[in-house]
C-alpha cells in the first residue's frame, strides 16, 4: 500500500490546530493532526471520554465532516528526513508519517518555580490539577490552595468550586494595581471582559489575594499545608492539593529542532505563520502566548496558508491583531516579581529529574556547564520543567534541542535513523 | 456512558470511570508518590499533560509509562516505582 503524504500535518489538536485543520481540510488538501494526548482539545478543551468543553464542539465537529485524520496519543521524538516526523505511542510503537506542509500548534505548558518542598506529591501545576481532575481525579471535598500567576488561576478555581473541592484561596502574585489596568484594558475587548466578570462571579465565597505567592511547601511524604506570605505577613495554609502555576511557556521544542529561527516571545512568523523553514508554519502559543481567541485566529490563518488560500487568510487578519493587544495588556499585568527568585534556598531542588540543587548550578556559567557538571535539564523532561525556571532565576536561555525530543525506545531510535527520504 | 473500567495498582483492584488516566487510577487506590526520585524522594504528578515526566509508573511491565496520558483498559496492572 502506498504511504499517505499528508498535504497539511498538523501537531497539536489545541484551538490552533483544530482551526488550522478544519480550514486546510476545507480547501480539499488532505489533513491529518497527531497529539500527545489520547483525545483531541488541547488543555484549555481537555475534557473526559464522550464530552467535549462548549468550544471545541463545532470545531470538531467541522474536522470530522471534512475527514480531518486524528492521530491520536502519539508523540514526535525526531525529524528523520525531511517532510517527515518519528512518532512513537503507547498502543502503536514507532511510527512516521509524511507530509507536504506542517503546522505546529504544540501549545504551551506551565511555568513551575522551584520553592522549598515544590516537589512533594500533590504540588502540582494550577493547569496540572485541572488536567488531572479532567482525567477523573476526584477533587470533591478536597482541600485545594491555587497559587501563582494569570488568569489560568481563576479558571482553575471556577472547575475545582464546580467539581466540589474546597478552594481555601487563590494566591495570585502580581499586585492589586497591575491587575487593575488589565481589567480596564479589557474593556477593549467586552467578551473577554464578560468573561473575566462571570469567572469573579463564580467564585464568590474564594479569597483571591494579589501581592501574594507560596514561599514553602510542607509535609511528610506528601503536602500538607503551604506557607504562604503577602506583604509583612506570612502564615500556614493546611491543604491537601497546591495548584501552582506562574504563567505559561511555549513548547518550541519540536520548532527549534526543525530549525525555526526564534523570536523575543516564541518562533518568529511571518503574516501567514510561516517560519523561517519553507513550508513549516506555527500557530497559537508557540508563536508566544496569546490566549484562545489569538490561538484560533492564528490557527485559521496557517491552515488557509498552507493550503494555498492566501488571500482568505486576510479576513482573520483583524482577528489576530485584537488578540494580540490582548496578549500585551495580559503579559504586562501578570509579569513576575523579582522576589520570586529568591524563593528557592541552596538545598531547593531546581531539576527534578536529576535531583539538582539550586547551590550546585550556582557556580555555573551558564546551561553547558550545568549540563557537564551536574545533569541538569538533561533527565526525561529534558529541561522542560528546570529550562524556564532557570531561565527566570538566572537568566539562562535553553541552547540545544536534539532529538530524541523525548524518552523514546531504543527500537523506535534505530527504526527512526533506518528512514530514508 | 461506558461501563467503569477496573484495574490494580500494588496488587490493589479499583475502579474507575471509564476514559480515566491511569494517573486517577493510582491516585483512588491511595498513592500520592507515584516514583522515587534518583535520591529517592517520592514524586508525583506535577504537569497532568505529559511534560513533566514525574508521574512514571509501570503498566503491564512496561516501565516509565505516563500515567497521565495513559487511559485505564480493563484489567491493567500498574505498579507504582514508590
Amino acid at each position: 500500500m502506498p504511504e499517505t503524504v499528508y498535504g497539511v500535518l498538523i501537531v497539536g489538536a489545541g484551538p490552533a490546530g483544530l482551526a488550522a485543520a478544519c480550514r486546510a481540510a476545507e480547501s480539499g488538501v488532505r489533513v491529518a493532526v497527531v497529539d500527545d494526548n489520547p483525545r483531541p482539545g488541547g488543555q484549555i478543551w481537555r475534557s473526559g471520554e464522550g464530552k467535549f468543553a462548549a468550544g471545541a464542539v463545532a470545531w470538531l465537529a467541522t474536522a470530522e465532516r471534512l475527514k480531518v485524520g486524528f492521530i491520536a496519543g502519539a508523540r514526535v521524538f525526531a525529524a528523520p528526513a525531511p517532510g517527515r516526523l518519528a512518532l512513537e505511542s503507547f498502543s502503536k510503537g514507532e511510527f512516521e508519517v509524511s507530509y507536504r506542509n506542517l503546522i505546529l500548534a504544540t501549545g504551551a505548558r506551565e511555568r513551575f518555580l522551584p520553592f522549598p518542598g515544590w516537589t512533594l506529591p500533590n504540588v502540582m501545576g494550577a493547569g496540572g490539577l485541572q488536567a488531572l481532575a479532567k482525567g477523573g481525579l476526584p477533587v470533591e471535598g478536597k482541600r485545594v490552595v491555587i497559587a501563582g500567576s494569570g488568569p489560568l488561576l481563576l479558571a482553575v478555581a471556577k472547575y475545582m468550586k464546580e467539581h466540589g473541592a474546597d478552594v481555601r484561596l487563590i494566591a495570585e502574585q502580581a499586585p492589586r494595581a497591575a491587575l487593575n489596568r488589565f481589567v480596564f484594558s479589557l474593556a477593549m475587548h467586552p467578551e473577554k471582559f464578560i468573561q473575566a466578570i462571570g469567572l469573579r462571579a463564580q467564585l464568590l465565597g474564594v479569597r483571591y489575594l494579589t501581592g501574594c505567592w507560596p514561599v514553602a511547601a510542607g509535609g511528610k511524604d506528601k503536602l500538607e499545608s503551604v506557607t504562604l506570605r503577602r506583604g509583612s505577613k506570612t502564615w500556614s495554609e493546611p491543604c491537601d492539593y497546591l495548584a501552582c502555576g506562574f504563567g505559561l511557556v511555549p513548547n518550541l521544542e519540536l520548532a527549534a529542532l526543525l530549525g525555526c529561527r526564534m523570536s523575543a516571545t516564541g518562533v518568529e512568523v511571518d503574516e501567514y505563520q510561516l517560519s523561517s523553514v519553507p513550508g513549516v508554519y506555527c500557530a497559537g502559543e508557540i508563536t508566544g502566548i496569546g490566549g484562545l481567541e489569538l490561538s484560533l485566529a492564528e490557527g485559521e490563518i496557517a491552515g488557509l496558508a498552507a493550503a494555498g488560500r492566501v488571500e482568505t487568510a486576510h479576513t482573520r487578519f483583524h482577528a489576530r491583531e485584537s488578540g494580540r493587544h490582548f496578549a500585551t495588556a495580559l503579559d504586562h499585568a501578570f509579569a513576575l516579581r523579582a522576589e520570586l527568585r529568591s524563593l528557592a534556598q541552596p538545598e531547593t531542588l531546581v531539576c527534578r529529574c536529576e535531583d539538582v540543587t539550586l547551590a550546585r548550578i550556582q557556580s555555573c556559567r551558564g546551561w553547558r556547564e550545568a549540563k557537564l557538571h551536574t545533569r541538569c535539564g538533561m533527565g526525561p523532561c529534558q529541561a522542560r520543567v528546570c529550562g524556564p525556571a532557570i531561565e527566570f532565576l538566572r537568566g539562562w536561555k535553553v541552547e540545544s534541542v536534539r532529538p530524541p525530543l523525548f524518552p523514546a525506545s531504543v527500537e523506535s531510535l534505530i527504526k527512526a535513523s533506518r528512514s530514508t527520504p | 456512558m461506558a461501563d467503569p473500567v477496573t484495574i490494580t495498582v500494588n496488587g490493589r483492584s479499583v475502579t474507575v470511570e471509564s476514559g480515566a488516566m491511569v494517573s486517577t487510577a493510582v491516585a483512588v487506590a491511595g498513592f500520592a508518590a507515584f516514583r522515587r526520585s534518583v535520591t529517592g524522594e517520592p514524586r508525583g504528578p506535577l504537569c497532568g499533560m505529559g511534560i513533566c515526566f514525574e508521574c512514571r509508573v509501570t503498566i503491564d511491565s512496561r516501565q516509565h509509562c505516563r500515567s497521565c496520558q495513559i487511559p485505564c483498559v480493563e484489567g491493567m496492572e500498574v505498579h507504582t516505582d514508590a
